[in-house]
């Protein structure tokens, strides 16, 4: 077993004849943060959705902690996981939307719950003290009833990363998390994520945010055509890209 | 609204872009002063900042801050607002007020009505008894309908091809049949099969039971009802299911929340929404739906004014009667939903 704590190998995936991740290799070491970036419909999205079996890999496995992600292996054969152990396995790896997918007719201090009460069966006094301390950190101790309705984009984000927060996972996947927020309201959630960072949360980040990744990423890994063309430092590849692609990319969004 | 971190920056000095200090391509923890140039400008516009160094002009000529705007120009007197008037409304309300007038007068000063019966009959105990009756049938047939029709429309949306095709056929059959005629057949079903008998699917039986002692009139009612019901209420609750973003149920199944739990506490409330309207519609129509049940000569209401009017023979009072009954139970219905429909409205005003 190798000591990361996501460990992609060779991970293959087609949507009918479409190939959408063509072998991919990722390791995530614990407490590091990795960014992706890349042009659209490279397969960032489809990857990340792959780590918590949100899409299933058509070869190649997915390990998170040590543990092979829906599949049970048995010589050199995968079987596939029952969905009740798919869902434990997901309770340990959070997963924050682009559109941010609250329950809407949940308030904000049920969304943070309800997952912690039902899916980990853990006491509903200990949730909700863990609710209200989670809210504070992402600067929502005044929303804390309100309805998803009621708040902005940008609040609504933060309400999305608590919520993965409190199922104290082992790992937090983001998929563009500002992409959908107005420009004003993308720091807001970049400070939350940046302090979760500082924290030592274990994190892929899929962003267009190239100052983001610049200042937070441990790796930034490029991907193009469903493979990842090269990865590094921010400053490797954000600065002294090696490949063309990269280059081109880069010369794009920045 | 800006989240305050210990450690990180995050005064609110006012310094110029020229100065957004460049971010540093170092370990992330040294962070803190990017971060507050970014709360500031967002990301691109630190690294415009830093990157080409032509940016800042362009943030200078930027628009003022609020304040200098309001100072240019002169104190504005307060205004008053003046709402539109609608005249139309006016003649339309008049239109319907003369309307009404001629419908009441018509209905109160024809003695044919004879509203003295219907003053007589609309509380007999036998009519009362009736009203009971038809909202038994109402219920049973509501709620069993859906809850068939729920476990009906889940199986139309599985993945599993045999419980989908099984689901559509019985919708395609049920939806087919006039519930008249469906109610006929249960009610005969003593002559088609006089007994049933319970056991092993082609097997020993464990024990068998006269049809009629188990599909009484009122049985083969609610049955009929019932299962007529649940096609239709599988249709709608399929509608309900499927105008829930599905965004949701991922959201939910990334949160490892079990199964059942996606469905009761996620998907269907927010499905209530579009279902209740719908739902409501069917259960007014059920109200009324139950007359026909009347072919089985059992004491609904319409069969009971019925019953009646054929002994006294005051055939438009009775039918008043039971026009009355049914008004007031649908509207009382009406009101029932319109909280219903508020309190699966919640977080969405
Ligand atoms: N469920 C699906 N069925 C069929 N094709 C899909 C599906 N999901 C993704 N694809 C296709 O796979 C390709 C990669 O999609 P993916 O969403 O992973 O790209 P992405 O890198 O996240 O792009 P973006 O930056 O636009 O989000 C696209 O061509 C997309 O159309
Ligand atoms: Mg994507």
């Amino acid at each position: 077993m190798s000591a990361a704590m996501v460990d992609l190998k060779a991970v293959h995936k087609s949507f009918g004849s479409l190939e959408v991740l063509r072998g991919v290799d990722l390791q995530v070491g614990a407490g590091e943060v990795t960014v992706i970036i890349g042009p659209s419909g490279s397969g960032k999205s489809t990857l990340l959705r792959t780590v918590n079996h949100l899409e299933k890999v058509d070869s190649g496995s997915v390990t998170v902690d040590g543990e092979l992600v829906g599949y049970r292996r048995a010589g050199d054969r995968l079987y596939e996981l029952s969905e009740r152990e798919i869902l434990r396995q997901r309770t340990r790896i959070g997963f924050v939307f682009q559109s941010f997918n609250l329950f809407p007719h949940l308030t904000v201090r049920q969304n943070v719950t309800e997952a912690p009460t039902s899916a980990q069966r853990r006491p509903k006094a200990e949730v909700e003290a863990l609710a209200v301390r989670l809210l504070e950190r992402v600067g929502l101790s005044d929303k804390i009833d309100a309805y998803p309705r009621q708040l902005s984009g940008g609040q609504q984000q933060r309400v999305a990363i608590a919520r993965a927060l409190a199922l104290e996972p082992k790992v937090i996947l983001f998929d563009e998390p500002t992409s959908a927020l107005d420009p004003e309201l993308v720091g807001e959630v970049l400070d939350v994520v940046k302090d979760l960072a500082v924290s030592g949360t274990t994190m892929i980040v899929v962003t267009h945010e190239i100052g983001f990744a610049r200042e937070v990423a441990d790796t930034v890994v490029f991907m193009d055509e469903g493979r990842i063309v090269e990865r590094g430092t921010p400053a490797q590849v954000l600065d002294a890209p090696r490949h063309e692609r990269t280059r081109l990319f880069l010369s794009k969004v920045l | 609204m800006p989240v305050e971190f210990p450690g990180i920056g995050g005064g609110d000095t006012r310094d110029g872009p020229e100065t957004a200090p460049r971010p540093a391509p170092g370990p992330r923890r040294s962070a803190a002063r990017s971060v507050r140039a970014h709360r500031r400008y967002g990301w691109d516009r630190v690294l415009l900042a830093s990157g080409s160094g032509s940016a800042a002009p362009a943030r200078a000529a930027a628009p003022p801050v609020n304040g200098a705007g309001k100072n240019g120009e002169p104190e504005s007197p307060a205004l008053k607002v003046i709402t539109t008037r609608h005249p139309g409304r006016w003649v339309a309300a008049a239109v319907i007020a003369v309307l009404l007038a001629m419908v009441a007068s018509a209905l109160i000063t024809n003695p044919a009505w004879e509203w003295e019966v219907v003053g007589e009959f609309l509380f007999a105990p036998s009519v009362l008894r009736a009203v009971v009756f038809t909202l038994e049938l109402t219920a049973l047939g509501i709620v069993f309908g859906f809850l068939l029709g729920t476990v009906l429309a889940l199986m139309r949306l599985s993945k599993n091809p045999l419980l989908s095709s099984a689901a559509w056929g019985y919708i395609a059959l049920f939806r087919s049949i006039p519930l008249i005629l469906q109610l006929l057949f249960w009610y005969n079903l003593a002559l088609l099969y006089p007994r049933l008998s319970f056991g092993v699917p082609f097997g020993p039986a464990f024990f068998d039971i006269g049809t009629m002692d188990l599909i009484g009139p009122v049985t083969a009612a609610a049955l009929g009802l019932a299962l007529h019901q649940a096609a239709y209420a599988a249709e709608i609750v399929r509608a309900g299911l499927l105008s829930v973003d599905h965004g949701q149920r991922e959201a939910a199944a990334a949160l490892g929340i079990p199964r059942t739990r996606q469905l009761l506490r996620i998907v269907l409330p927010q499905a209530m929404r579009s279902i209740v309207p719908t739902a409501g519609n069917e259960i007014i129509g059920l109200v009324k739906g139950t007359s026909v049940v009347y072919i089985m000569a059992l004491p609904e209401l319409f069969y009971q004014v019925q019953v009646i009017y054929n002994r006294n023979g005051r055939v438009m009072a009775l039918l008043l009667v039971a026009t009355i009954w049914y008004l007031v139970m649908t509207s009382v219905m009406s009101v029932a939903q319109h909280y219903i429909e508020r309190h699966y409205g919640k977080g969405r005003a």
